[in-house]
């Protein structure tokens, strides 16, 4: 039992990213936008994060800058998908690589600097909790407030919605600025808590993990926060079974949560009734309304 | 509740203007609604009766012209705004929200307190009180057409309409829940709520309505007390011109059977998807055999499995010509002389970026050397078989050769149609020939049904449209819940045998209720 607890705690602080990424990006989705630049504003989170943490000496003031860059790249985002109404596919990717490239750039005089890591107990910090809070949050907004229902309906049929009355655009700039600030947060996470230093390309996925996660979880807060959990426990086996030197190679190792990412969104996409009953129904398709 | 002589009117619209670009969708329309009257908007497809409901509901700005409620000048800046005065309006296309419950679909149209629990209580109350039967928790993607028009109707009762709009109300219901419909118009109309009711449907407004007014080309060209007309003078007002009878159809043929389905039965292939279960039919050389039903009954999956998009796992399932065809694909079939005309024109019947000379190369390509030859199209070929049916069915366009979304929904249709019917096949299956289509071209395509029938070949019509369906066909068939009944002669069939059968009553029930009916004129 005692040997337990610590790789629980593992397992937790590995999957917190993951959650706080995922519960933006189902946010986003569940009012119908698909987003793919998580991984880039994750990314502008960390190193924005790590760099006013850095410069003020504050790991709070850090939290706030990684929520902001995640919203700045999110409003970029929503600039161009919802009042352009540019394929969303396509600027996802852009913001992706865009905030790779440019976290690259800014991060470079931070390469190997110290900073005043995040307060935590025995790897807990405000963090991880705010985390679980998160998912509950969202779910009871999701489906036990009038404001949760309007995202569902315009994720939904924004058609619909439109002709209700309901500010289509406005609800979906929200959705969107929700999803970078929370991208951002689990970027910030990753370089003020959980290696608090600042790497290029650190996020390493997470942000492409979160959003598997999102299907995976057939777009309902507990769900992700399960699948979450799972990932991370997959990610801390592959490193702890490296320590004993089974003769498998530790590439291997390593690429076994991209490799279960792929195993489960292959097993969740055979299932095609559920799939399509569960997913928003405009999900990725632009709204232009009449005049 | 009755308005006084002096009392204005509870809705006027004076000089309405709408224009899009170019085109004035409605030009100085003008209209009065009393309160307690069922007022019908009458109009072919493209008259302006969508645009103008849409900007009593605040759905659209009008360009110029002028709204008053109650006699008292106001703009209506959303639909919220016309909620707010007392104005409720059910769609054509439904506007709710498949994935939610009815609850949450009507929560989301009323202000005030956020409260599931209680506004399923009242839900229960009002649709008793009513007699439209609706579950509040169910989710709207398992609902029938019937019980979502019911929670969309229930939905504007709850917020204690003075003006309802119907756009459309009984194209998706049958006889006997239109008859239900009609109980609940006339009892609002009692209470005093005016009803707008806009329909194509002349019969009906006939029976229910005080008044109508009649657009076309976005104008008002009359408006009269429909009880004083008849369907054929309402009918002229609305085309502005006669619109010329079907041919009758000679004898009953007595062809060879040129397709035959056996004990076809298919899984849904979707979440909101009906099964096939068991379905037999055959339809002979000569004959025009008409599917009925309510919409989602199975329809669209029938004509896939016919057409072969979805083949069947027993060859015998479908026989064209005497030939096993249920394990073979869309072109086999066609070789084999049948053709296929989907429900959706644009983007299924055609491809709406592809010019409509590339659009002949996708069904021909198999079956004709003159449009595709050693894996190379033919443009010219293709180009000839265009032309060719865009005179024979009076194709309207304004370019030689354009893209197939640039023309009319009605133009598009006869060119579908038309292109199939080039080929002369022998057996034709189509969904939903005149669907959305305007009078003229709608009357265009079922001549040209009977005429092919005619020559010989066997033609399967599925619709929904009654009219249609006692206009042309020879027997007639009614699926429901992806079940088919036995075909019968038309002649030997009424509306409300067909309604039975599309509440899913089994045969004898339905022949009971038909003895002692007259036979459709």
């Amino acid at each position: 039992m005692d040997a337990l607890i610590p790789i629980l705690l593992t397992i937790v602080t590995a999957a917190t990213p993951l959650v706080l990424a995922g519960i933006g990006e189902l946010l986003v989705e569940r009012a119908g936008v698909l987003n793919l630049g998580v991984e880039g504003m994750m990314i502008m989170g960390a190193v924005a994060g790590f760099g006013a943490a850095f410069v003020t000496g504050s790991p709070y003031l850090g939290i706030l800058a990684s929520i902001a860059a995640g919203m700045a790249m999110a409003l970029l985002f929503g600039f161009l998908t919802l009042t352009l109404a540019t394929n969303q596919t396509a600027t996802g990717l852009a913001i992706t690589l865009l905030g790779l490239g440019l976290s690259g750039l800014i991060g470079k005089p931070f390469t190997g600097q110290p900073i005043t890591r995040l307060p935590n107990w025995d790897g807990i910090d405000i963090l991880v909790v705010f985390s679980f809070l998160l998912a509950g949050a969202v779910s009871w907004f999701l489906f036990r407030s009038r404001a949760g229902l309007i995202v569902r309906a315009v994720g939904d049929n924004h058609t619909s919605a439109h002709t209700l009355g309901y500010p289509v655009i406005r609800v979906r700039y929200l959705a969107v600025l929700f999803g970078g600030a929370c991208a951002g947060l689990a970027g910030g996470y990753l370089s003020l808590s959980y290696t608090p230093q600042w790497i290029e390309g650190m996020t390493a996925g997470k942000g492409w993990i979160a959003l598997a996660l999102v299907v995976f979880a057939s777009w309902r807060p507990w769900r992700l926060l399960a699948g979450a959990y799972l990932f991370g426990a997959i990610s801390i086996l592959a490193f702890t079974v490296q320590t004993f030197a089974l003769g498998i190679p530790s590439q291997l190792l390593s690429a076994l949560p991209y490799i279960v990412t792929i195993v489960a969104l292959v097993i969740i996409s055979r299932n095609r009734l559920m799939l399509r009953a569960n997913t928003p129904a405009c999900l990725g398709r632009p709204f232009v309304p009449d005049r | 509740m009755t308005p006084a002589p002096k009392t204005p009117p509870l809705l006027e619209a004076r000089n309405l203007v709408k224009a899009f670009g170019p085109l004035r969708a409605n030009d100085g329309v003008d209209l009065t609604v009393a309160a307690g009257e069922i007022h019908a908007l009458l109009g072919e497809n493209g008259a302006g009766k969508s645009t103008l409901v849409k900007m009593l509901y605040g759905a659209l700005q009008p360009t110029s012209g002028e709204l008053f409620w109650h006699g008292e000048a106001l703009t209506i800046a959303n639909p919220a705004a016309a909620r707010a005065l007392g104005i409720g309006m059910v769609f054509q296309h439904f506007s709710l929200f498949e994935a939610l419950t009815a609850v949450e679909n009507i929560a989301l149209a009323l202000p005030g307190d956020f409260d599931l629990a209680a506004l399923s209580g009242r839900i229960a109350t009002l649709s008793a009180d009513y007699g439209l039967p609706l579950e509040p928790s169910a989710t709207i993607a398992d609902l029938s057409v019937g019980e979502r028009q019911r929670v969309e109707i229930v939905r504007c009762l709850l917020q204690n309409p003075r003006l309802l709009i119907l756009d459309e109300p009984t194209s998706v219901l049958t006889p006997q829940e239109a008859e239900q419909l009609f109980i609940t118009l006339q009892r609002l109309a009692a209470e005093g709520c005016a009803i707008l009711y806009i329909s194509h449907r002349l019969e009906e407004v006939r029976r229910i309505c005080q008044r109508a007014t009649i657009l076309r080309h976005g104008k008002v060209v009359a408006a009269c007390d429909p009880r004083q007309e008849t369907p054929a003078s309402l009918a002229r007002l609305m085309v502005g011109g006669d619109i010329h009878a079907v041919r009758a159809h000679r004898d009953v043929a007595e062809g060879p059977v040129r397709l035959r389905v056996h004990e076809l039965s298919l899984p849904p292939d979707g979440p909101f998807s009906v099964a096939l279960q068991d379905i037999s039919l055959e339809v002979r050389g000569g004959e025009v055999l008409c599917i009925a039903g309510v919409a989602g009954n199975g329809q669209s999956e029938l004509f896939d499995a016919l057409s072969g998009e979805r083949v069947a796992d027993y060859a015998h399932a479908v026989e064209i010509d005497g030939l096993p065809a249920g394990r073979h694909g869309v072109n086999w079939r066609r070789k084999h002389g049948a053709a296929f005309v989907p429900e959706e024109r644009l983007g299924h019947g055609a491809v709406p970026m592809f010019h409509l000379s590339d659009n002949v190369v996708l069904t021909r390509h198999a079956v004709d050397h003159t449009v595709a030859a050693n894996r190379r199209v033919l443009r010219p070929g293709a180009r000839a078989i265009a032309d060719r049916v865009i005179a024979a069915f009076d194709v309207r366009k304004g370019k030689p050769d354009p893209e197939a979304r640039a023309l009319s929904g009605g133009n598009l249709q006869k060119y579908v149609v038309g292109r199939e019917m080039d080929r002369n096949p022998g057996v034709l299956v189509v969904n939903q020939p005149t669907w959305g289509v305007d009078a003229g071209a709608a009357a265009t395509i079922r001549q040209a049904l009977v005429d092919l029938a005619t020559r010989g070949a066997a033609v399967l019509v599925i619709s929904q449209d009654l009219d249609e369906i006692f206009d042309i066909a020879d027997r007639i068939a009614v699926i429901a819940r992806g079940e088919l009944s036995a075909a019968h002669a038309a002649r030997d069939m009424t509306p409300e045998m067909i309604g039975l059968y599309m509440a899913g009553m089994d045969e004898a029930a339905a022949q009971a209720a038909g003895e002692g009916g007259h036979a459709h004129p």
